[in-house]
């Protein structure tokens, strides 16, 4: 077959251009996968590694405080393997040059260094010495932030006492993986810490001497969590237990899975669109050249070829365009992949990256990309090799055009000869416009869903900073205090205004659900913190009953005027039933809301805070953090400023990446659609528009037939493709949702506008490749050739 | 693959092609073109024809039905004792891969292909075929073998297909018109080439024509008209093709 390869890479080299745009689409189709899933697979690999390597825990529990010998009866719950007590504690920082409130876990190591479960990854320096009380492990992401060494020093109130302490070293734990404030945002490198102290000194700093506050365990592998669970809880009930969890809601782990799911979702959707667009390409561009080529298969007939030869050549230049589209997809995939693993690794910290390219992936995406392919080709290729090869050597039958419905409507005297000319084509082939136009739709749905998070984060955070938090600076304090506190904060100089709230943790149950959160008790008319309904129209709180998250109320199948169990895990610890008063929205975690005055009624407490929120003179920032972190009761402080800026510092590089890919990949489509349609109508029609030259049209006129029939589809493209780009964006918020954050299917005007512009920039462009080409249209040739 | 295909049942070893009330309808909508309306027709090994007839007289479609390119509506066609209008979608492919040579009216390269690769796309699946730079040369184009078909003239083109045609070694030569395109001088050159397989090879050779001056080369001249064989004349006095001219 030496013979028709010849014909096969001159074949190729003929349509190089239309070609070129197809291994385009399907290399955008490959790296999106490849990406996306070699990224997760990578992820998902190192954390296993890491967790089983260092020992990640099980189950976790946090209690108020127990004797030592618990532990034992804990490690006798069946299916408990190994145990470890641990103490923890939160604590204030002081970090020079840095004039903002730091906050720090602090955990205990046993004096031996390396503790049972949770096992540190010490990256630089070397473990705490028990014997002295100043040393600590930091974080890797802290010590990164602050550029702190092994020998640094910082200060920090250490159970209301100012201590310096000494950095030994610089420690990654599984447990850590995202440092993340307990109802932050985002990760915060800057403000908060994870910092690990020999448990000896630990201990005698709180006065926890024999005694722990928090638990770990692994399980026995064929244990089961939620009995072991059960058991647990029940054996801490009396020691202050806030509740057993396991990995699966552990904070780090938890957020970790999200992020995969996310990426296994995207690897679902984009790669699809591409392999759909390249199918739908070939299929076009085969089919067009089978038909040009259809003699030629007739004379390779009658010359004794069969169907099979004749069918494999043509299978065989489809090969060769998916591959070079999958080896270049492959090969930008590996190398964005290393991109993307780079920026995960800011945000999730590992001590080490495993990269790893699965065969399979490989495997996959090709096998995808080539059989999307064959069926976009297949059909055209066995009709031509089925027909008879003397009705194949005839040239195809003229088009059959109609008058177009305009027309038969008495429209068509306003209608020019050329614009009738376009409005024919168009009609004629109905199945093609559609695909043409779904095609560019396509682009502009990419474009969207592309640059939807991003429109979804800004959303977000507007919602979460200036509609429902509307406080310069939250105080939380370390124990629940009397209402007076809040006239102490107001005295300080620069606090403008305080306003106290009440942070109960608590187990929520209906029916047979239940949810582990927190109630916030707010002030009526609040100025600094408004609930929001589900159309984000500030209500406010009622005196009596609990608003809940509206996804909660979702989860817990509860609705308004239902009784809620609500279970306190504080104090005594009393169990309550509070009627639900209706729903809140809110787009960051769930809890529930009642009147401040309601909660401390029903936690019969009298006037108990757990902090407040202030307004505050930005002139005496730093003086109000100095006086604040000096102040014993205070736990920590958040500057909503600060939090915001950090939030889009940590989200930025990972939110231009992929607005960057969108765009490239968006306008890659538009333009081997728009592209690819434009050369085949020129093929098909070359003779017609040089005829109509001849006859005296001149060349913008047949420019305006030929292209305006483009610029109507790809006009016509754009309204479709927003609403398939929505419809993404809808799939893509609801399979995300969950307890954690819920994304709003919020698309800003500009990126309906970006979408817009991108594909009819890419259009332009195929546009004027091709009028080129028109403009320089051989009318002898053209005519002289027989067709 | 292997000869088989075409079992040889020779009840008249000279008989190669025998149609029997052959038609061929054509329905188009609501109009019915009846192309070949009952063709009885034999011929033998060796034998050099001529089919003459009015355009729209049914003489390429009896020349493809007999090439296996086409099949007929209604009759018999057979090919050395084979029914060829029984035969199936591979028996006919191998029948025309080993058996035919076909000259197209319109020439039919591959226009992506260069002249000795339009003959290798014949010689590669061919079983004793001739070198494809040979075969250029018979037609005189030992010279222009890397040109492309947008290269060549209109003659020049036909002479490469017959060179296709004729570089396989086949044994029946089915020509629809070889000479159509070319002037006098031109077609004597490609004439000479096919009168010289028929007469080296036994080739047996069927040749379309509108030029009753060619007719003189033949053994037999058939007329068509209107679907129909409407006369058959035997050649006495066979020229070769020098001494035609029109
Ligand atoms: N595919 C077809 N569909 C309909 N009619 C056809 C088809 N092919 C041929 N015909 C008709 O069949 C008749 C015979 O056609 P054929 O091509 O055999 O004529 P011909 O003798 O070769 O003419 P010419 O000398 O012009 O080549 C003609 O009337 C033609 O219009
Ligand atoms: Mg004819």
């Amino acid at each position: 077959m030496k013979a028709l390869d010849h014909k096969l890479w001159r074949d190729l080299w003929g349509m190089k251009g239309q070609a070129l745009a197809i291994c385009l689409v399907i290399a955008s189709g490959v790296c999106t996968y490849v990406l996306l899933i070699s990224t997760m697979h990578s992820l998902n690999l190192t954390r296993d590694s890491f967790y089983s390597e260092y020992g990640f825990a099980d189950v976790f529990a946090s209690l108020k405080r127990a004797p030592e010998g618990l532990r034992q009866r804990i490690s006798e719950i069946p299916g408990v393997n190994q145990v470890e007590t641990r103490v923890m504690a939160n604590v204030k920082l002081d970090i020079r040059d840095f004039p903002e409130p730091v906050t720090a876990r602090l955990v205990s190591v046993p004096d031996s260094g390396s503790p049972l479960l949770n096992r540190l990854f010490i990256r630089r320096g070397r473990q705490v010495d028990p014997s002295k009380d100043n040393e600590v492990l930091v974080s890797e992401a802290f010590a990164d932030a602050h550029r702190l060494i092994p020998g640094d020093r910082f200060g920090a109130v250490i159970n209301g006492k100012w201590k310096t302490l000494v950095v030994a070293g610089v420690a990654l734990s599984p447990e850590f993986v995202l440092q993340s404030r307990p109802g932050a945002l985002s990760p915060d490198y800057k403000r908060y810490a994870i910092l690990w102290m020999a448990r000896t000194p630990f201990a005698t700093a709180y006065d926890m001497k024999g005694a722990f506050n928090d638990v770990t365990m692994t399980l026995s592998p064929n244990a089961l969590t939620g009995d072991v669970i059960a058991r647990l809880d029940e054996l801490l009930d009396n020691y202050g237990g806030l509740g057993a969890y396991s990995r699966k809601d552990q904070m780090s782990n938890r957020f970790l899975s999200e992020e995969f799911k996310q990426l296994q979702r995207s690897a679902q959707i984009f790669p699809t669109i591409f392999i759909a667009v390249a199918g739908f390409l070939l299929n076009v561009v085969i089919s067009r050249t089978v038909s040009t080529q259809r003699d030629q298969i007739a004379a390779l007939k009658a010359f004794g070829y069969d169907n099979m030869s004749i069918g494999i050549h043509y299978v065989k230049l489809v090969f060769v365009i998916v591959l070079i589209g999958i080896a270049l997809g492959l090969g930008a995939g590996i190398w964005l992949g290393r991109g993307l693993g780079r920026i995960y690794m800011e945000f999730y910290r590992f001590p080490y990256l495993l990269n790893v390219l699965k065969p399979s992936v490989v495997i996959s995406a090709s096998l995808i990309s080539i059989l999307s392919a064959l069926a976009g080709t297949l059909y055209s290729v066995r009709r031509a090799a089925l027909l008879p090869p003397a009705e194949a050597m005839r040239p195809e039958p003229p088009a059959q055009y109609r008058r177009i419905m305009l027309e038969y409507l008495g429209l068509g005297r306003i209608l020019s000869q050329p614009t009738r000319i376009i409005f024919r084509n168009i009609e004629r082939r109905p199945v093609k416009t559609a695909l043409t136009v779904f095609g560019i739709a396509l682009a502009s749905a990419v474009m969207i869903s592309g640059r939807f998070s991003s429109d979804a984060i800004d959303f977000m955070v507007d919602v979460q900073f200036r509609l429902h938090h509307r406080e310069d600076m939250t105080v939380t304090f370390t124990e629940p205090a009397s209402g007076k506190a809040v006239h102490e904060l107001q005295s300080i100089p620069g606090i403008e205004y305080a306003e106290p709230f009440r942070s109960v943790p608590a187990q929520l149950r209906f029916g047979h659900r239940t949810y582990r959160t927190s109630i916030e008790g707010v002030r009526p008319a609040s100025r600094l913190y408004q609930l929001l309904d589900l159309r984000l129209k500030v209500v406010d709180i009622p005196p009596s009953g609990i608003l809940l998250t509206d996804y909660l109320g979702q989860m817990l199948g509860i609705k308004e005027g239902d009784m809620l169990t609500v279970e306190v895990l504080e104090g005594s610890r009393p169990v309550l039933q509070v009627p639900v008063a209706g729903l809140a929205k809110q787009y960051i975690g769930l809890m529930g809301f009642m009147d401040i005055s309601a909660l401390n009624r029903l936690m019969k407490e009298g006037s108990a805070i757990s902090g407040a929120y202030l307004a505050t003179d930005a002139r005496y920032q730093q003086q109000i953090y100095r006086k604040l972190v000096e102040t014993p009761r205070v736990a920590g402080v958040v500057v909503r400023k600060e939090e915001i800026k950090n939030f889009y510092a940590t989200q930025a590089e990972a939110l231009l990446f992929f607005t960057f890919i969108a765009t490239i990949l968006g306008g890659i489509i538009a333009f081997g659609v728009v592209y690819n349609s434009a050369r085949i109508s020129l093929a098909e029609r070359s003779r017609e528009l040089a005829s109509l030259r001849v006859l005296g049209y001149t060349r913008g006129e047949i420019s305006y037939i030929f292209l305006g029939e483009l610029a109507l589809l790809t006009l016509v493209s754009i309204l479709p493709g927003f609403f398939i780009g929505k419809g993404i964006c809808v799939y893509v918020a609801r399979a995300l949702e969950s307890d954690l954050f819920r994304i709003p299917v919020v698309i800003e005007p500009k990126t309906y506008a970006l979408a817009a512009a991108v594909v009819i920039v890419s259009a332009c462009l195929s546009g004027l490749i091709v009028r080129h080409r028109l403009d320089h249209l051989d009318l002898v040739a053209v005519l002289k050739t027989k067709e | 693959m292997s000869e088989a295909g075409i079992v040889k049942e020779k009840d008249d070893p000279a008989v190669v092609f025998r149609t029997r009330g052959l038609t061929k309808v054509y329905e188009m909508g609501s109009v019915t073109v009846h192309a070949l309306r009952g063709i009885d027709l034999e011929l033998s090994s060796g034998e050099l024809v001529v089919l003459l007839g009015p355009s729209g007289s049914g003489k390429s479609t009896l020349l493809n039905i007999l090439g296996g390119l086409d099949t007929a509506t209604g009759g018999e066609v057979s090919y050395l004792g084979k029914d060829l209008t029984k035969a199936t979608e591979r028996e006919l492919t191998e029948y025309r891969r080993y058996h035919v040579g076909f000259v197209f009216q319109f020439y039919n390269l591959i226009p992506s292909l260069t002249a000795v690769e339009n003959v290798s796309v014949v010689t590669e699946i061919a079983v004793k075929p001739m070198n494809p730079a040979d075969a250029l040369a018979v037609v005189g184009l030992a010279d222009r073998l890397d040109h492309f078909p947008s290269q060549l003239s209109g003659g020049e083109q036909q002479r490469v297909a017959i060179a296709r045609a004729i570089s396989k070694n086949p044994s029946v030569l089915l020509c629809d018109e070889p000479t159509g395109a070319l002037d006098s001088e031109t077609g004597i050159v490609v004439l000479e080439a096919l009168e010289r397989v028929n007469r080296e090879l036994g080739t047996t050779t069927v040749i379309i024509t509108h030029n009753v001056d060619i007719a003189g080369m033949a053994d037999r001249i058939i007329h068509l008209s209107n679907g129909l064989i409407s006369e058959v004349t035997k050649n006495t006095a066979k020229r070769s093709p020098q001494e035609l001219h029109w």
